[in-house]
């Protein structure tokens, strides 16, 4: 089946809504998603969005700017960044007039909190930043724009597995998949296609993400001989609920908890003096770590503890009631009683397919780009988040940049013809499926995942070295090689999860190659990629960003020149 | 340990009628319903089909029907059952099923479109410099309605819905218009009360109170239903 749009997002998460939202004022618009839209990971957002508004205390967005620039180790855009922290308030102002349900102070304004990283003329102490709706920002941001979206007439297309990309010539005019229902599959053609399918959390055994977090954006890219760019930068929140790795929220260390080692020390002060529990997330989690490497997780295991027993029963019902309701729910335990097992989990990537400051997907390291195609979100890299994201601005990323590329496409739109769909759109898609289906080989998908996931929490997570990159390394090749031997069990058309699960796979196979490799290459420790072989920050070689691209002959790397700015690189203490 | 799951199992291609399926998974009793599924998915049985995805009770995917009530196969844990017997999995009901433990949702968000009149909003393309003011107060009269996930456990538990009136706009959609209705901030009030009035609308809760037991994000959705017919009566003119 062909659908025509003008504008086609692949992704319906907070960044695709609101670049659909944005286009939706004078194109036709779909939104292409592989869940129903509604359960797209942003829903799981918590603690807030960054802007600096100033309703709590002064503040400024050249500090927001500054902050963000220290929290990437100086490796974001700081032309991008300056956008980020600029446009901010007038961001969260239109989603206030929106409808966004955003918590109140006694004003009536925006009420904002602290959160990690965040602070006041430029280092000085935390600052009251994060807008949020208690601990369900995420939730009440998607809701507000689904309903945006489907006033404006949007046009969902929910449950389609996007597989490939279409160009003609080097403009991009659509994008195939299949409809998980039936196995059908469906061709989207359009003048603007936006990826914008979030992160590959699910690469990793404990991850904050769902299960729909395969990086699917990035291995269409890959597909497309398109750059991925600084890969090797993936974030660990340092406060997953252990084992299950289930996100509990930085607003809880900014509503007053604190972080213990098994000897019930406070120990974040001596990793960061003045910021303590709220340093931003690669400096606690390396700090947990080394706690845990220490001897000193609780009863030597590989936890700490999370204590939110000052913060109260009403002001934890109050401030944060999901995560109050998640530690009851999963752990039986009352969080104003009795201590949490925390340990950090694989939580968002820094890296993604390359972009300019509106949305553009760059080709390469002199910045040409595809006309027709675009990314925003957690699958594109602007980069503002440079090697470590702060948080709160991921969602205001999605906002500033979705709004910024939602213009863009009605800016060219205009100009821009409908370029003719390649002949074999359809049957690519139909041939894959088929081709899978019949796979008669004897190995397993999920086998094949779990080791897969092992391989990447033990040799490339918070701490890595050269030996064991350049081991995982070949293993993933191994693995790599394995999945062509797949042979599907499930023959069915209809919603046949284990052929979604193969295809996503070799998703996340191909993604991992490439995070490995970057990070092998990146011979330096800066911001979330910490190598013990090369434990420093080196500005004199790695102020760049990494390029890597699928060729014929494996992995390609390239580097491209960092937008400096007002910031000088300087030492990154807290 | 050993759990049994004894699933409702049903595949279109093939079958005529639904059967049941029984597994016997090792699972703890701490883990979720969802684990002992996908043990069962990714070791037993590739064929078995079911929607998931936070599995952690935010996104909504997987609401199912365990052992006769609605709920969410990531929120409930094996110990919130009697073990030692066979837990009933089956898909939710109202809805129709299409393959084993999935039902066709278009209904459902159908009837979350239906509540919003067309769009008077601002252009997102205008550029704000202001936020509305609005005080704790009244943004505390619709806070219930936003933990709503949309996971439709609720009509999979209306007696209404699965028995009286098939096309009832349903407790979450109501619950969706009463989160705008009472928002002090919502210039569409009228509108949004007039869709609410129209038939199978907001009267045709019979105040059961199931969609508020079975609410995995323990909502007060009866309680939201009756506010918002309690609005429309407030609103109409006096009658001399």
């Amino acid at each position: 089946m062909i659908h025509e749009y003008d504008v086609v997002v692949i992704g319906g998460g907070i960044a695709g809504l609101y670049t659909a939202l944005t286009a939706s004022e004078n194109a036709r618009v779909a939104v292409v998603s592989k869940v129903h839209v509604t359960r797209s990971h942003s829903v799981a957002a918590q603690g807030g969005i960054a802007a600096s508004l100033g309703n709590e205390e002064g503040d400024h967005w050249e500090w927001h700017m500054y902050d963000t620039v220290k929290g990437s180790d100086f490796l974001a855009d700081q032309n991008a960044v300056e956008i980020l922290a600029n446009e901010a308030p007038n961001a969260i102002y239109t989603l206030e007039h929106l409808g966004v349900p955003f918590s109140r102070n006694k004003e009536g304004k925006i009420e904002q909190r602290r959160f990690g990283g965040h602070t006041r003329k430029f280092g000085e102490s935390p600052v009251k930043r994060a807008c949020y709706v208690s601990d369900r920002t995420g939730r009440a941001i998607m809701d507000t724009l689904y309903d945006r979206c489907q006033q404006k007439g949007v046009t969902f297309h929910n449950e389609i597995f996007i597989q490939h990309l279409l160009f003609e010539l080097n403009n991009c005019c659509g994008a195939a998949g299949y409809d998980l229902a039936t196995s059908a599959a469906h061709v989207f053609h359009t003048r603007a296609l936006v990826l914008a399918t979030g992160g590959c959390g699910k690469i990793y055994k404990t991850t904050s993400n769902g299960f729909a977090s395969t990086g699917d954006g990035f291995a269409l890219a890959l597909d497309a001989v398109l750059p991925l760019e600084d890969m090797e930068f993936v974030q660990f929140h340092p406060t997953g609920i252990y084992g299950l790795g289930i996100l509990l929220s930085e607003a809880a260390r900014a509503e007053g908890g604190i972080l213990r080692n098994g000897l019930g020390e406070r120990f974040m002060e001596r990793y960061a003096p003045s910021l303590k529990d709220l340093a931003p997330r690669d400096i606690v989690s390396r700090a947990i770590l080394r706690e845990i490497a220490d001897g000193k997780g609780v009863d030597g295991k590989d936890y700490v503890y999370l204590d939110l027993r000052d913060i109260g029963k009403n002001r934890l019902n109050q401030k944060l009631p999901e995560i109050t309701s998640f530690i009851k729910t999963y752990l039986g335990i009352d969080p104003s009683q009795t201590l949490i097992p925390v340990a950090p989990t694989c939580h968002y990537i820094m890296g993604g397919v390359s972009t300019d400051v509106d949305g553009h997907v760059l080709a390469d390291k002199a910045g040409l780009f595809l006309p027709g195609l675009y990314a925003v979100g957690e699958c594109a890299c602007v980069s503002v988040h440079g090697a470590n994201r702060l948080g709160c601005n991921s969602l205001i990323d999605l906002i500033v940049f979705g709004h910024r590329t939602g213009q863009s496409i009605l800016r060219e739109i205009k100009s821009r013809m409908l370029p003719p769909l390649p002949v074999q759109a359809e049957s690519i898609v139909a041939d894959k499926i088929s081709r899978l289906l019949e796979s008669k080989g004897n190995e397993c998908v999920a086998v094949l995942r779990e080791n897969m996931q092992k391989l990447m929490t033990t040799q490339c997570s918070v701490f890595r070295n050269g030996q064991t990159l350049q081991n995982a390394l070949e293993q993933i090749r191994h693995l790599k090689k394995c999945s062509l031997k797949i042979g599907l069990t499930n023959k069915s058309r209809v919603f046949n999860y284990e052929l979604q699960e193969a295809l996503e796979l070799d998703n996340m196979l191909r993604v991992a190659e490439v995070i490995v490799y970057s990070a092998l290459l990146r011979t330096e420790s800066r911001g979330a990629h910490f190598r013990s072989d090369y434990p420093d920050r080196n500005d004199d070689e790695w102020l760049k960003h990494t390029l890597v691209n699928e060729t014929l002959t494996g992995l390609q790397e390239n580097y491209k020149p960092l937008a400096v700015g007002r910031f000088e690189p300087e030492l990154r203490r807290y | 340990m050993k759990v049994t799951l004894k699933v409702y199992r049903f595949n279109p291609e093939t079958d005529t009628k639904p059967h049941y399926d029984s597994f016997n998974v090792e699972a703890e009793p701490n883990e979720r319903i969802l684990d002992c599924l996908n043990k069962v998915r990714w070791r037993q049985d590739s064929t078995l089909s079911f929607r998931m995805s936070c599995a952690h009770g935010i996104c909504g995917s997987d609401g199912l029907t365990i052992n006769n009530q609605a709920a969410l196969a990531c929120q409930k844990l094996v110990k919130d059952y009697d073990y030692s017997k066979e837990i009933l999995i089956e898909p939710l009901r109202y809805f129709e099923v299409v393959k084993d433990l999935i039902v066709d949702l278009k209904p459902f968000f159908e009837r979350i479109k239906s509540i919003s009149p067309e769009s008077s909003q601002n252009s997102v393309l205008d550029v704000l410099d202001a936020e509305r003011i609005q005080s704790v107060e009244e943004r505390s009269r619709f806070d219930d309605a936003l933990k709503c996930i949309l996971c439709g456990c609720c009509y999979g538990a209306c007696p209404v819905m699965t028995e009286q009136d098939q096309e009832f706009v349903g407790p979450a959609a109501i619950l969706r218009s009463q989160r705008y209705i009472f928002d002090s901030r919502t210039t569409d009030q009228p509108e949004r009360l007039a869709l609410m009035q129209k038939p199978h609308g907001v009267w045709g809760c019979k105040s059961y109170y199931v969609c508020t037991v079975v609410c995995p994000k323990n909502i007060k959705v009866t309680e939201a239903i009756l506010k918002t017919k309690k609005k429309i009566i407030e609103q109409q003119p006096n009658k001399e």
